[in-house]
């Protein structure tokens, strides 16, 4: 199985999402610039946490121009897996792939923490090889992560349970303690109604070995696997 | 800018939805209050962009600012816009 992780001027968290690909899941990978006309063939395509064109105007606003969210666009309405992580995230709701938009978190703060995300759908590709109501610890580090989306839409999104993550304590409850940023019902991650394109604002990138803190962001990448390798 | 060149200016104007929550809003709000001033209601955040652009002959300033407007400027889940052009 083939990864793309795309560079955006202003990507940080590419290299993370490559070795976390490349030493840890050990899949095959390569850094896709945003200029690029093809995906190269990848199988699966992460757009990266970061601060792409600057957050100007809007988080991702600007990125969601690049010449190959065109090819991304494309890929992911043939049903290619799709991952944004973090501003990754962000450029997915621009360029409506994913539902809703964010807002400033509400404390304004720049939060940067571990925190506590449970698995509200296993049955998604980037899911499977976790349990429904597993609790993941995996970093936050965002300005705007406060997940907005106007009723119906989160009606939508409970109906065809396309909710993916949502902020918990250590043991599971999602509380409102435990909402680090405001998000509207705890969300931290969602998926398309097809189930291709994943969006989360916290980085499984930065949780994917034991010395890190954390090496629960694997659950993420090692299901994108297991989820290719079963199709195949 | 020099408009006497057939350049035009527009104004846009960009605000949260009502009912979007507005987190810097309601923290001026907060700081206007320990400031000692009374009575404000509320505060809403929002931007302004000045477009100076060429007059096209073939399209209505008007259609051009609310596409660029639509497109890109305004994200029409969180937000609305309107805009004026200036002679």
């Amino acid at each position: 199985m083939k990864f793309g992780v795309i560079i955006f001027p202003g990507s940080n968290c590419d290299y993370d999402a490559y070795m976390a690909i490349k030493t840890v899941i050990k899949q095959e990978v390569e850094f896709l610039w945003h200029q690029d006309a093809s995906l190269h063939n990848c199988d699966c395509v992460i757009l990266p946490g970061g601060f792409s064109y600057g957050d100007y105007l809007r988080t991702g606003a600007i990125a969601r121009f690049s010449s190959i969210m065109k090819r991304v666009m494309e890929f992911a309405k043939d049903g290619g897996l799709v991952v944004g992580i973090c501003n990754g995230f962000q450029i997915l709701m621009e360029a409506g792939l994913l539902p809703g938009a964010m807002l400033k978190n509400t404390s304004l703060r720049f939060i940067c923490k571990f925190v506590h995300i449970k698995v509200e759908n296993e049955n998604t590709p980037f899911t499977n090889f976790s349990k429904k109501g597993q609790v993941l610890k995996i970093p936050i580090a965002h300005s705007d992560g406060n997940y907005f989306i106007p009723e119906e839409g989160a009606r939508k999104l409970r109906e065809n349970d396309q909710i993916v993550f949502r902020y918990c304590d250590e043991v599971g409850n999602v509380t409102l303690e435990a909402n680090p940023n405001g998000s509207l019902e705890n969300i931290a991650g969602i998926c398309n109604q097809t189930r291709n394109v994943l969006g989360m604002m916290p980085h499984p990138e930065r949780a994917s070995e034991a010395i890190l803190g954390s090496d629960d962001g694997r659950y993420i990448f090692q299901s994108i696997v297991n989820f290719f390798n079963k199709g195949r | 800018m020099d408009r006497e060149n057939g350049n035009r200016l527009a104004v846009v104007y960009v605000k949260l939805k009502d009912g979007v929550l507005d987190p810097q809003g309601s923290t001026i709000k907060s700081a206007l209050e320990n400031m000692g001033y009374q009575g404000i209601k509320q505060i809403r955040s929002g931007k302004i962009f000045e477009i100076t652009f060429q007059k096209d002959e073939k399209r209505k300033p008007e259609d051009l600012i609310d596409e660029i407007c639509r497109k890109l400027l305004t994200n029409p889940v969180i937000e609305k816009y309107n805009f004026e052009i200036l002679k």
